[in-house]
């Protein structure tokens, strides 16, 4: 579902003047089928080079391990977000200060009246290597967040410092899967990132049961000026990951070719055998 | 040692007082110590890598490296270049410190050997290096000469010393050097010791043969020339003592100044490899410019407005100067197309051939113990290429040993040996020679198998015992007893020697001679013959007869010549006599034998008298003495009664007609070029079946004048025009030179053989003319060259080399064979004969002709073969590897961000993939060796530079690019969708690396493992290690302890995990390994069966072990039905039965008998064998001998 709002009859379009702050809209969408088991729901950015050479050297991988040294010295690579007021930025460096962060909220119109929130879960959605060994908070044991993050500031772009993305301590700070997920560059300028899980609650019910919804956008994060897109996704998985019908049709079609194939070779094979097997070595 | 490095400027003259250091250090002139090594310890780091700097390679890769070190620019960390950089860089410096070592090593050998200085009156022992300009220097027998020496004196009388130049020249024989008369009296150490001439000299200079000075002593002047000097590098030899001053010393002597470095050869794929990386390069910066153009472009359109989340670096201020940066930036991404691993593999590669080579025990020789031996690592492949082979004779094909095979005497033939059945034997079942034990004078070594022979000596028969009397009057041989029945002759040819020797063992053995009398000891009895005359040998005469007395006073004349001569000046009473012996002459001829006709004449008196007279006075004429010598010759010559005929093989070397005949199955012509005569050399053709009598004709050009040559030239060249004609392939004469060229080669039809001399070749050489010769001669099956100068053979090379565009090849074995062999691509030197020189001079060395099969047919095209092979896989990994960047430029905003982790780029070429595709490179083969040999024509494809041209190069080139459009849009089309199975993203830049990766590496192995025809344990080992090394390496690089170590270097941490964890990568990998490679199979499976080549073939026949029995070539000597028959070949010049007359070559042996009776017994026999031949083999030398006396 695209809410990037540049379509004038799209709610979102209101968000894209700058001067609507904070701006909220609300896309309504129907589910045709409901979708069973664990639903996953994505953003999607288009257009969007996180791939770009000077974009996905811009960190610092040991700041973000915990580093103490590196978190109050960035490395050069995080320029032009290395240092902001004379202060270290943490989490410096272009990719941290470009953060997705529009927040997504997804509502079931049961009843007219009273839309019943669907319970999207913020954990989980990260790699197990990526939250508990690459990605770190300073060192410091009981010691309060920010005063672990104390004598850096936030990233330029950021609304709030980085100890202050999540009240739960396990998804804080430079250990928040979000900033994770974000963190993890995608490889092509059109990717989706993981947002939210919606786990399915009891084998009985759908997760998420045919009918109408609608989408409670905090409309954040501009993409307009440079021809972006965002969508928000929502797909279920099987054994080999989400939905791929490319592969699919590539195997099909391979397959078939090389049945042709085999068939045209054999026939070939038959025909010349003979020729072949008593073709004179002629000196 | 700094001393040797100092530099002096170019002297004008040299100035050198013997005995007197002081006055000659004025001069600085060069110490006798010599540096051949580059380096020392300080020096050698830098100078080294100054000069690997110098290859345009290497510094290439440092002009990247320090591209990588601009921050703006840098793609790459500076460690993928520097990494593999470095190896390289260790590798040869490795390489050149043992190489140094040696030399260092050598060097110092020689220059601590000792020898003896005269200082102060006081013979001290003195280092080499220690031996300066104007010192005398007190040599003794055999030792090395320690600098270039102004002979002095000597123990021998007149200053005369011996020398050997064997390290020099390559000649073997010994050489005289005299001291200038004033000087070889100084011949005890007071004398010398007051010496103090100057002489003055030319400067150090590299001609061994020419030398021009004065000595200025007691105010007189004595001129010097080479005769005077003892070179450094020769040996003494004969010659007790001698004292010589020292004029050049180590690097200024001539030895030193001739060694020059060699050309360094390089081979066709050498420089078809250069043209190629130059393309690859341009192409490189093609792609660069047009990635820094899409750079330029979308950081105007989109990078502008992207700068909200990355802003431009602050030195950036335009998109053009971004898109000017990202060139410089791709340009190091893209540098792996040209990897820095290439020159360094194709070196390993050679290598291993080139061991291959030396290890090769079909190649060894067991009788002298010589193994085949690469000399220049670098030209293996060009061996596959071999077009025309240019082959000295004697020496190469023959072994230059004559021996006594067959004769017919009065009408019956010996020499044919039949077993108990009476058949006629074959080689190799002969059953025992016959025994010579009755002879106590007999050559041990001589072998003959038919005993009716030696019954017929012993049963007296009158013929019999005339014909062995003949052979052992009739010769100039000179006799030599070493101890009572140890005879040994000294034969001007090897086949007087052989005949000599032959009637020697049947009882007749000639003993001794002096100018007047021929003792002979006949079956027992010693009989001395009255010699009156010798009739010489000449070119236009072909025949040399002796007038001998018998000791019952009857005169006779014995000649022996050649058949077609010989046989017109017989009796007419002896026709049918004639008749048979023609039959059996033309037996032998057939054999490929050298015959002669052996005949006498009984002269009464009176008219013996007469004829002495008349021979007087023709001596004496003054004007046409030649001519009126020779027709008195030709009036006693004739009405001859006919004995029998000799036949006497020219002993070819093992295999040599079967090697040739097996060469020319595989396309290669073979021109003979010898400094022997047109008929040995004809002879030899056939013999070694380069000619046939099926061949069509021979053309025979030996005019003497431009005019001459060209006529007959274009004669040859209409006679083989007009049959084609008749063979009616609707060929039509074409006037332009150029396009006949290629129009008669292919027109010709039948077989010719060209055959041209010396002074023929000179003309023929001329420019106006050359293209007419080599049209004509390439149009020919076979070409023989024969009185051909040792520069004229390089000519010919030269020839051919220019105009055919061909890959030559010289073989010889002397030093007249060096300048062809340096100017040929390819040079072998036969080994284990005389001389060195050759071997020197060449890339590869055996003992052996009929080891150059094996050579060409197995090695060289193995080595073609292999290195196409390997160079053809070498661009398509490197293209497959390097281009999907290229493609993913147009998804990352032309940013030079890599595809792959930095670290795969560094290993890739060194470690992933290096060692499958050299063990290819080395050990594989398309055929096994014996069915290369079986199927000559195999050799053709290298001969056509079929396996890797530039068509083959843009076939790789572009599998290489469709593998690398594969390998980066099928991962993209499945990751632009995909989602990993816990639901996270899975197109992230970190997987999408790893799968790509993975994939190109398991697409590389399998496309290996289908190249690879020939598997061994080396194969599956390197192929199978790589990938577990990738996979090792690459989870070795993810994992948390590295990353805990060095967070900002190990970025990739646990991305092998969860990546290859999830089965769409997997998926994903087999598809893109199924469409990389199914086109490929699919190609060849039909190249198979469509189009096989002959390797095919004999794949396929050798697979379903269907013995297919080669048409048999029947490579035995059959008797050539003779028409034609050998001319009397002897080799040996005029005139020496003039000395033996004279009496000059005796006197010498004689007197130095006398004056060597004082010496130990055991060497002077030696010193006087060594001598004599000396004498013998220069007439200039004999000509000095009388001197003595």
């Amino acid at each position: 579902i695209d809410y990037t709002g540049t379509d004038p009859s799209s709610p979102c379009n209101k968000c894209l003047s700058p001067n609507e702050t904070p701006c909220v809209c609300t896309i309504n969408f129907t589910l045709e089928q409901s979708f069973e088991g664990n639903v996953f729901m994505y953003y999607g950015l288009s257009n969007f080079y996180q791939n770009h050479r000077r974009y996905v050297k811009s960190r610092d991988d040991s700041q973000l391990n915990g580093d103490p040294s590196a978190l109050l010295n960035p490395s050069k690579e995080c320029e032009p977000y290395r240092r902001n007021e004379d202060k270290p930025i943490a989490p410096c460096g272009a990719i941290a200060n470009s953060m997705f962060n529009d927040t997504l909220e997804l509502f079931l119109v049961g009843n007219e009246s009273d839309p019943t929130p669907i319970i999207l879960k913020k954990k989980g959605i990260a790699w197990w290597t990526d939250k508990n060994v690459k990605f770190r908070n300073p060192p410091g044991g009981d010691i309060p967040l920010e005063e672990r993050f104390k004598g850096t500031t936030k990233p330029v772009n950021w609304v709030k410092p980085v100890y202050m993305l999540d009240s739960d301590q396990d998804n804080n700070g430079f250990i928040n899967e979000d900033f994770i997920v974000w963190m993890r560059t995608a490889a092509l300028p059109t990717f989706r990132k993981l947002y939210r899980l919606i786990e399915r609650t009891n084998d009985l019910h759908p997760t998420l049961p045919a009918g109408r919804y609608y989408l409670n956008i905090t409309y954040n994060y501009p993409v307009h000026s440079f021809d972006g897109r965002k969508r928000m996704i929502l797909s279920t998985i099987s054994w080999m990951g989400g939905k791929n019908p490319f592969l699919g049709i590539a195997y099909i079609a391979i397959g078939s070719i090389s049945f042709l194939l085999g068939v045209v070779l054999l026939v070939i094979n038959h025909k010349y055998r003979n020729s072949s097997n008593t073709a004179d070595i002629t000196i | 040692m700094a001393l040797c490095a100092k530099k002096r400027p170019p002297e004008e003259e040299r100035r050198a007082r013997a005995n007197d250091r002081e006055y000659n250090e004025k001069f600085q002139y060069a110490s006798n110590c010599i540096k051949t090594s580059k380096y020392n310890i300080l020096t050698f780091l830098p100078v080294n890598l100054f000069e690997q700097f110098q290859e345009v390679a290497n510094t290439y890769f440092l002009f990247l490296l320090i591209l990588q070190l601009i921050p703006q620019i840098s793609s790459l960390s500076w460690f993928t270049t520097i990494v593999p950089l470095v190896l390289v860089l260790t590798i040869t410096a490795v390489k050149d410190a043992t190489d140094d070592y040696f030399r260092h090593k050598s060097d110092n050998q020689v220059n601590n050997r000792q020898s003896q200085v005269l200082i102060n009156g006081v013979l001290q022992q003195e280092q080499w290096m220690n031996v300066c300009v104007g010192d005398i220097i007190k040599l003794e027998n055999n030792q090395f000469v320690a600098a270039d020496l102004l002979l002095l004196s000597s123990s021998e009388p007149h200053g005369l010393c011996y020398i050997e130049t064997a390290e020099l020249d390559g000649e073997t024989n010994m050489k005289v050097r005299q001291a200038i008369p004033v000087t070889s009296e100084l011949g005890d150490i007071s004398k010398l010791a007051k010496f103090d001439g100057e002489v003055i000299c030319e400067p150090p200079n590299n001609k061994l043969d020419k030398f021009s000075g004065t000595l200025y002593w007691k105010e007189n002047k004595f001129p010097l020339s080479n005769q005077n000097m003892l070179l450094r590098g020769c040996v003494l030899r004969n010659t007790e003592w001698c004292f010589g001053l020292v004029i050049f010393a180590g690097p200024d002597t001539k030895l030193m100044q001739n060694s020059g470095r060699t050309k360094f050869k390089r081979t066709s794929i050498d420089r078809l490899m250069n043209t190629l990386v130059l393309w690859i390069f341009g192409f490189l910066v093609c792609m660069g410019v047009i990635l820094a153009i899409g750079n330029a472009i979308w950081e105007h359109e989109v990078g502008t407005r992207f700068q909200v989340y990355l802003p431009w670096d602050e030195a950036v201020d335009s998109a053009f100067f971004s898109g000017f940066l990202s060139f410089w930036s791709y340009i190091i991404i893209l540098n792996t197309v040209v990897p820095i691993s290439l020159y360094v593999s194709v070196e390993v590669i050679r290598l291993g051939h080139s061991y291959f080579i030396n290890w090769d025990k079909k190649m060894f020789c067991m009788k002298k113990r010589t193994p085949a031996e690469a000399r220049t690592t670098t030209l293996n492949e060009e061996l596959g290429q071999v077009e025309y082979i240019f082959s000295d004779k004697t020496g190469t094909l023959t072994q230059n040993i004559m021996v006594f095979n067959k004769c017919s005497i009065h009408g019956r033939s010996y020499g044919d040996v039949f077993d108990v059945l009476g058949h006629k034997a074959e080689l190799g079942e002969r059953p025992e020679p016959i025994d010579f034990s009755f002879n106590p004078l007999a050559d041990k070594k001589f072998l003959f198998w038919d005993p009716t022979l030696l019954e017929a000596v012993k049963m007296g028969d009158r013929h019999t015992h005339e014909f062995f009397r003949l052979l052992s009057l009739c010769h100039t041989v000179m006799s030599e007893e070493k101890n009572e029945g140890e005879l040994y002759y000294k034969a001007q040819s090897p086949d007087e020697g052989a005949l000599v020797t032959a009637a020697r063992n049947f009882g007749f053995v000639f003993r001794s001679r002096t100018p007047k009398t021929i003792t002979v000891h006949e079956l027992g009895t010693a009989i001395t013959y009255q010699l009156l005359a010798i009739l010489d040998f000449n070119n236009i005469r072909k025949r040399m007869s002796v007038i001998v007395r018998n000791p019952e006073g009857k005169i006779r004349l014995y000649c022996k010549g050649a058949d077609t001569i010989l046989l017109e000046r017989l009796h007419h009473s002896t026709q049918e006599l004639l008749n048979t012996t023609t039959d059996h002459l033309n037996e032998y001829a057939g054999e490929g034998l050298r015959t002669l006709v052996l005949a006498y004449k009984d002269l009464d008196e009176e008219y013996y008298e007469e004829w002495a007279e008349r021979r007087l006075q023709a001596s004496l004429a003054q004007d046409s003495r030649e001519d009126r010598l020779a027709s008195v010759y030709e009036e006693v010559e004739s009405d001859m009664v006919l004995l029998g005929a000799t036949a006497i093989e020219d002993k070819l070397q093992q295999g040599v007609p079967e090697t040739i005949a097996l060469l020319t199955l595989a396309n290669i012509k073979i021109w003979v070029l010898t400094g022997d005569k047109q008929e040995t050399a004809v002879n030899i053709g056939y013999s070694c079946k380069m000619l046939t009598d099926d061949m069509t004709e021979v053309f025979i050009v030996t005019g003497h004048t431009v005019l001459e040559v060209r006529e007959e030239l274009r004669k040859a060249r209409e006679k083989m025009m007009d049959s084609s004609r008749t063979v009616g392939n609707g060929f039509t004469y074409q006037e332009k030179l150029s396009s006949k060229l290629a129009s008669v080669l292919e027109a010709v039809a039948g077989e010719y053989a060209l055959v041209i001399n010396g002074h023929s070749l000179a003309h023929a050489l001329e420019a106006d003319m050359e293209l007419e010769f080599l049209e004509t001669a390439c149009a020919c099956k076979a070409v023989i060259c024969c009185r051909v100068t040792p520069l004229q053979k390089a000519q010919v090379v030269e020839l051919v080399k220019k105009y055919k565009k061909a890959v030559t090849l010289a073989i010889g074995d002397g030093a007249n064979d060096v300048s062809m062999i340096k100017t040929a691509h390819i040079g072998v030197g036969i080994s284990g004969q005389e001389g060195i020189q050759a071997v020197l001079a060449s890339d590869y060395s055996f003992s052996q002709f009929k080891f150059l099969q094996r050579l060409l047919l197995v090695h060289g095209r193995w080595s073609y073969l292999r290195m196409c092979k390997f160079l053809c896989y070498f661009f398509y990994k490197n293209f497959a590897f390097t281009m999907v960047h290229f493609w993913f430029g147009f998804f990352c905003g032309f940013s030079a961000q890599t595809v792959y982790d930095q670290y795969f780029i560094t290993l890739y070429n060194i470690v992933y993939t290096s060692l499958p595709v050299l063990a290819m490179g080395v050990f594989d083969q398309d055929v096994p060796e014996q069915r290369s040999m079986e199927y000559p024509k195999l050799y053709e494809p290298g001969q056509l530079n079929l396996l890797f041209n530039k068509r083959e190069f843009f076939i790789c080139i572009a599998q290489g690019i469709y593998t690398s459009v594969l390998m980066f849009f099928i991962p993209y089309g499945v990751f632009a969708e995909a989602t990993r199975d816990d639901g996270t993203q899975l197109a992230d830049y970190q997987s999408f690396a790893v799968t790509v990766a993975t994939s190109l590496v398991i697409v590389v192995s399998v496309q290996i493992g289908l190249d690879t025809g020939y598997w061994t344990a080396i194969n599956h080992f390197f192929i199978w290690g790589s990938l577990a090394v990738y996979f090792a390496i690459l989870f070795a690089m993810h994992s948390n302890g590295l990353f805990d170590m060095f967070p900002n270097q190990f970025r990739f941490v646990g991305n092998a995990q969860n990546t290859l964890a999830q089965p769409t990568v997997w998926l994903t990998i087999v598809l893109t390994t199924v469409v990389c490679i199914m086109p490929v199979v699919a190609f060849r499976f039909l190249r198979l069966h469509l189009k096989p080549d002959l390797s095919d073939t004999v794949r396929y026949t050798q697979l379903v072990r269907k013995k297919q029995k080669a048409q048999h070539r029947c490579m035995r000597r059959v008797g050539r039905t003779g028409s034609r028959r050998s001319g009397y070949a002897f080799s040996h010049q005029e005139g020496f039965g003039e000395l033996i007359m004279s009496g000059k070559n005796m006197r010498v042996s004689s007197l130095a008998l006398s004056s060597f009776t004082t010496r130990s017994s055991s060497s002077w026999i030696e010193s006087l064998r060594r001598k004599k031949s000396d004498s013998a083999s220069s007439p200039s030398g004999g000509a000095d001998k009388p001197l003595k006396g």
